[in-house]
């Protein structure tokens, strides 16, 4: 390390942050590569299919093939489309999915930028999201894609709200914005003092809104294949489809990371006793996220798709009022004796 | 040094991007335009260490605010060439009004209440100071009524707006939740066995 810092000199700490950014986008990466044969091959099991068997042992070399496969298809830009607005949308799709992963913490040292507002820079990195799906909706001139982009931003809009309203629900039990700081509040006794306990209805809101979020079957009217073709991203191709796909994967990892960091304990083990304390907290972690994920994948091949009206009826005439009341119950109850956490 | 050059930066990037605003014919680069103004200003707060105004400038106007103007934008059929209509007819009043308004803010911005001499540069603060926490404590305890009097006219304004819009059309079809969910199989299906009709 001394010898790095001499030989760049004042623009070492740039220079450290960089490779520590490099360290961690591309694992992440990786893991979105993996995650979609994951989906693959769960939803096969779940339809009683194999899925992808064929590249490498187990089929476990296919998102190299279809990455290569992706990598040398054309990328076509329609007629009349906004050239420069087409080209950009992928980009604000996925830019915010993979700023967000600078405040969160791995375990209590293991952060890239331990802030004390994260938790607030995390809902703003994340409500830009929505750029990308209306700018790609409305740059690709076509009805399909602008009708996938309006649906969507509705959507997107609506469930963030009763996404905040939870995280206000986090806020007050664990006094602090600061994802490090929610993780440690929630040490104690095992997985009881875990924040999910106390705040169910806001844990149940904060995951369900998280797959509406991410536009996640069942909340995929955005794509709505059967309806509106693809949705916003129906006249993409090659790679430009690809970045948006990777996309949507990258934004369940985070959903599932932050739901794991602030209702299931972060990397603190399920149990205080001597095999669980044994396996260090980043692998607890890992396995938390692992978990949603499959929950995800589970949920996806289980559900139909909601129907448009529904969705906007359980966004606004279920989940605000829900973490409304029981904000309001856990302000009351936190001033009484009964409060464990 | 570094600081200077970032403050440059942003503010370099705000006076672009909101000249574009109102230069660009399209309104659609011209609302994309206003987020990247309002992202420029949030980084100029961020640098007077106010990250609490500066991310909810991002979360409430980039992530909210915008989207829905953007979403209006984007359905209207603008036609560019009527909003150009009579430009120059009205140039002379638009230019008048522009210069009141410079006077205006100089007298302001140049007196000695308000000028830079007058003002106190903001000092640094600690590691473990939260801007955060010291916002909410003074809203909810030294400005609690005006805070709640700010907060009572905003809901008033959004009960109106709903007022305002809300019309009930009589040929419009909706669908009751809790009736569809209260639907008996035995109220719209009847099993009906037929005879196959071979034997």
């Amino acid at each position: 390390m001394a010898y790095f810092q001499n030989l760049f000199g004042e623009g070492w700490p740039l220079i450290w942050t960089l490779l520590k950014i490099v360290a961690l986008v591309l694992p992440i990466l990786g893991v979105v590569a993996y995650l979609t044969l994951a989906e693959r091959k769960v939803i096969g099991y779940i339809q009683v299919r194999i899925g992808p068997n064929r590249v490498g042992p187990r089929g476990l070399l296919q998102p190299i093939a279809d990455a290569v496969k992706i990598l040398l298809k054309e990328i076509i830009i329609p007629s009349g489309a906004n050239k420069f607005l087409f080209v950009l949308a992928p980009v604000l799709a996925i830019a915010p999915a993979l700023v967000a992963w600078a405040v969160v913490p791995f375990s209590p040292e293991l952060v890239l930028s331990n802030i004390d507002a994260g938790l607030l820079f995390i809902l703003a990195v994340t409500s830009m999201g929505v750029y990308g799906v209306i700018v790609a909706g409305w740059a690709s001139n076509s009805k399909y894609a602008f009708l996938g982009a309006i649906r969507s931003s509705a959507q997107i809009v609506s469930y963030e709200i009763a996404m905040g309203f939870a995280l206000v629900g986090v806020l007050m039990v664990s006094h602090s914005l600061n994802l490090g700081e929610i993780v440690k509040g929630q040490s104690g006794g095992g997985f009881w003092s875990w924040y999910f306990v106390p705040l169910f209805p806001l844990f149940l809101v904060y995951l369900i809104s998280g797959v509406a979020e991410t536009n996640r079957a069942p909340f995929d009217v955005a794509e709505g294949e059967t309806e509106i073709v693809a949705g916003f991203h129906v006249e993409y191709s090659g790679m430009t489809f690809s970045v948006f796909y990777l996309a949507e994967y990258a934004n369940m990892i985070l959903v599932s990371a932050l739901c794991s960091l602030m209702f299931l304990g972060g990397w603190l083990p399920p149990f205080n006793v001597a095999p669980f304390t044994w396996i260090p907290g980043f692998l607890w972690l890992l396995f938390k996220i692992a978990f949603l994920l499959f929950f995800f994948l589970w949920i996806r091949a289980t559900f139909p798709r909601y129907r448009y009206d529904q969705i906007m009826r359980l966004g606004w005439k279920v989940f605000i009022p829900v973490t409304l009341v029981w904000i309001v119950v856990v302000g009351a109850w936190m001033q009484t004796p009964l409060w464990l956490w | 040094m570094i600081e200077t050059l970032v403050f440059y930066f942003f503010s370099a990037l705000l006076i672009a991007s909101s000249f574009a605003v109102i230069t660009v014919k399209n309104p659609v680069h011209a609302a994309l335009f206003l987020v990247l103004a309002f992202f420029s200003a949030s980084g100029l707060w961020l640098l007077l260490e106010a990250e609490f105004l500066a991310i909810v400038l991002v979360l409430v106007y980039v992530g909210a605010v915008m989207v829905l103007f953007l979403f209006v934008v984007m359905m209207l059929d603008i036609n560019i060439a009527r909003l150009r209509e009579g430009l120059w007819a009205w140039l002379p009043f638009g230019a008048l009004l522009a210069i009141v308004m410079v006077i205006e803010m100089w007298i302001v911005l140049g007196s000695e209440r308000f000028g830079l001499a007058g003002t106190i540069a903001p000092e640094g603060h600690p590691a473990g100071y939260s801007n955060t926490k010291e916002l909410g404590r003074l809203i909810y305890t030294h400005y609690a009524y005006p805070f709640e009097i700010a907060a009572v006219i905003l809901l008033v304004a959004i009960v109106s707006a709903i007022a305002l819009t809300l019309r009930r059309r009589k040929d419009t079809k909706s669908q009751v939740a809790s009736e569809q969910l209260a639907a008996r199989r035995e109220e719209r299906v009847r099993l009906v066995s037929l005879s196959s009709g071979k034997d």
